[in-house]
């Protein structure tokens, strides 16, 4: 007797056949579109905004405080002005759900689906190539933007950066890619979930708006029921403190921002919450060298990259599963 | 080498959509060189078949080929080969159509010199040369559909698959467009066409398989259709100076005369399996008819279509 087998039958071929026809399709149609020419346009001005005025309050205290200068460009705020790395905690994600919003449906929109994937290729490779294009793009964005600030800076200082600024940059720049990649995810899942682009647009952007703006809220309430203080002993207290960090790291922002810290900072010497005793023996105000600061980051870094990855595998079993008729 | 190769062959070929079963134990050949047209009322399947013979859908059962391959198997194999049409063929719009079948050309994997000569080749073919450099959203439906056929010749395939082509097209440019599906059959390139309009069918399509509720209800050329479904293969047209009544009987006696119908004073219609012109003139004079007109008409799939889903809903009640 036979038995109906439901099983996939295994596939012949590499699934990344055409990956790269789809990367520099994609890439060229983003750097070419008047959406992510205004954002760079955007973000460009921020960088020339905030670096200068913060050169200026650098400059003024330069001589008491000289080390690190190049890093205080990112991160030191000049009245009235947030500083450069305050903007990119929002500029960023718009710019990734602006890359991926649209990236599916507005295949199905245009009825292209279909003719492309009766191409000699997987589906693998055109939501994996759209994926690829959209973080690219955004090494490419933030690239020029860095250089744009080195650039000021050596203006404005009127000294070059040390080998230690350039490696906190560039682990920054990394870090900003894959800030910037889950929420790439993120609208790469709506777009393949909603066959409109402004409804996967929106529901990106409610869903970072809930975690930037509501998350730290729902955070702390969680924290006092899981953990609550009866006695209000130091032991409970530590408790809770711990358990609203952990929540409030589930928001990729939160963790963006600690890398932000870290990596800014060089006297930071730890993320999570310190007692007192875990200092004996430190050189307070002594900074970390960049390894150190990496080691601080690690976790974070393959934070972000774990929900990176794990966001597109969702968005990919769900394209993996429709079926090319709109 | 047999000359007859099924270039398509499916073997009980089966889609159930949540209980809907879309496609019914589907036994089709196509064989090289023919123009096949899948002809059926909407929903009746048309689609689902073609996206399984291309592997863009799932079978739920039963055994697709085509070119020689499974396409649930070797998916990239079969669609370097075989080239297909969407209905409502979509370009991105703000690429110029040179740009499309270039990004066609990368994802066939055609080196870059190669594929310039082959996109300027394709489009001078379907007379889009002119408009090369515009964005496709310039284009007209009639434009967008030529461009879908030179999409397809980028990879030179052995197969083309389209799905309604002609469909929104005006009768100008619907007649141009069966031309080139002519010039792609001499050519040499096997063709399966799915439609519902009739007579652009029957002007292009060698065999017909006529599809009824996902199965494939009856298949053959034309002719074979009309004696299958009418009983008839010819109609012959009589028209006479008087009285026609009178030359029912006789006419009747004919052989291969299946049936004669009086339409009015003047005129006669007689149903046969053959061309009985010389015949039917012979016994108008012999029974001192004065013979005006005779003209013999083949059935239409027109006719043939309607006569069969009538009697089908029928049988259905
Ligand atoms: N994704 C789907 N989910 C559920 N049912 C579907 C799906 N796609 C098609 N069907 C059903 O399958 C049946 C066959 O559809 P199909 O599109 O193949 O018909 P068709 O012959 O191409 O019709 P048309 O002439 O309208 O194009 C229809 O009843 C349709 O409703
Ligand atoms: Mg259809």
């Amino acid at each position: 007797m036979t038995v109906a087998r439901a099983t996939r039958v295994q596939r012949e071929g590499s699934p990344w056949t055409g990956l790269w026809a789809v990367v520099a399709k994609e890439m060229a149609d983003h750097l070419s579109s008047t959406r992510m020419h205004i954002l760079e346009f955007l973000i460009a001005l921020t960088a020339i905004g905030t670096v200068y005025s913060a050169a200026s309050a650098i400059r003024s205290v330069a001589s008491l405080e000289p080390k690190y200068l190049f890093l205080k460009l990112f991160a030191v705020a000049q009245e009235p002005f947030p500083s450069f790395v305050d903007f990119l905690g929002f500029l960023v994600p718009l710019i990734a759900i602006a890359l991926a919003f649209d990236a599916v449906n507005s295949e199905f929109n245009q009825h292209t689906l279909a003719r492309v994937l009766s191409q000699p290729i997987y589906r693998d490779a055109l939501l994996m190539g759209k994926f690829l294009a959209g973080l690219f793009t955004q090494f490419l964005i933030y690239a020029a933007i860095w250089l744009l600030i080195f650039g000021l800076g050596v203006i404005q200082l009127g000294v070059p950066p040390t080998s230690e600024e350039v490696g906190r940059a560039l682990w920054l720049l990394v870090a900003t890619v894959f800030y910037g990649g889950v929420w790439m995810a993120v609208a790469l899942l709506f777009s393949v979930r909603f066959r409109q682009p402004a409804t996967a647009a929106l529901a990106s952007i409610a869903l970072w708006l809930f975690f930037t703006v509501f998350w730290g809220m729902v955070a702390t309430s969680l924290a006092s029921i899981i953990a609550p203080i009866r006695v209000g002993l130091p032991e409970e207290l530590l408790a809770q403190a711990r358990w609203q960090l952990a929540l409030r790291r589930v928001a990729p922002g939160q963790l963006y921002a600690e890398i932000l810290v870290a990596m800014l900072r060089p006297e930071v010497r730890s993320l999570s919450i310190v007692l007192p005793f875990q200092l004996e023996g430190a050189l307070l105000g002594q900074p970390l060298p960049l390894s150190q600061s990496v080691l601080l980051i690690w976790p974070h870094l393959t934070g972000l990259i774990a929900a990176t990855l794990v966001l597109f595998a969702l968005a990919y079993i769900m394209f993996q599963r429709q079926e090319v008729r709109a | 080498m047999a000359k007859k190769d099924a270039v398509i062959e499916t073997r009980d070929l089966t889609k159930v959509y949540n209980g809907l079963v879309a496609v019914d134990r589907l036994n089709l050949r196509v064989y090289e060189g023919e123009v096949y047209g899948l002809l059926g009322p909407n929903g009746s399947g048309k689609t689902t078949t073609i996206l399984m013979l291309l592997g863009l859908t799932e079978p739920t059962s039963g055994s697709v080929r085509v070119v020689g391959w499974d396409p649930r198997r070797y998916p990239l194999r079969v669609k370097a080969q075989v080239g297909y049409i969407p209905d409502r063929v979509g370009f991105y719009d703000d690429l110029t159509a040179w740009e499309n079948l270039m990004y066609t050309a990368k994802l066939n994997g055609i080196p870059r010199r190669e594929a310039y000569r082959r996109v300027d080749e394709a489009l001078a073919w379907v007379g889009l040369s002119e408009v090369a450099h515009r964005p496709v959203r310039t284009f007209s439906r009639g434009m967008r559909q030529r461009l879908g056929v030179a999409d397809v010749l980028i990879k030179q395939p052995r197969v083309i698959i389209m799905d309604e082509p002609t469909q929104g097209l005006d009768p100008e440019s619907a007649r141009e467009f069966l031309d080139l599906i002519r010039t792609l059959k001499k050519e040499g390139k096997t063709i399966l066409l799915a439609s519902h309009l009739l007579h652009q069918v029957q002007a292009v399509c060698d065999r017909v398989g006529l599809f009824h509720k996902g199965k494939k209800a009856l298949e053959g050329t034309v002719e074979e259709l009309g004696r299958q479904v009418l009983g008839t293969s010819h109609y012959v047209i009589v028209e006479v100076a008087e009285d026609a009544q009178r030359l029912a009987e006789p006419l009747r006696g004919l052989k291969h005369v299946q049936d004669v119908e009086v339409l009015d004073d003047r005129t006669l219609w007689v149903k046969s399996l053959q061309d009985v012109r010389p015949e039917v003139a012979a016994a108008v004079v012999q029974n001192g008819g004065r013979l005006l007109r005779l003209d013999v008409e083949l059935p239409s799939l027109d006719d043939i279509y309607t006569h069969y889903f009538q009697t089908a809903g029928e049988a259905q009640e």
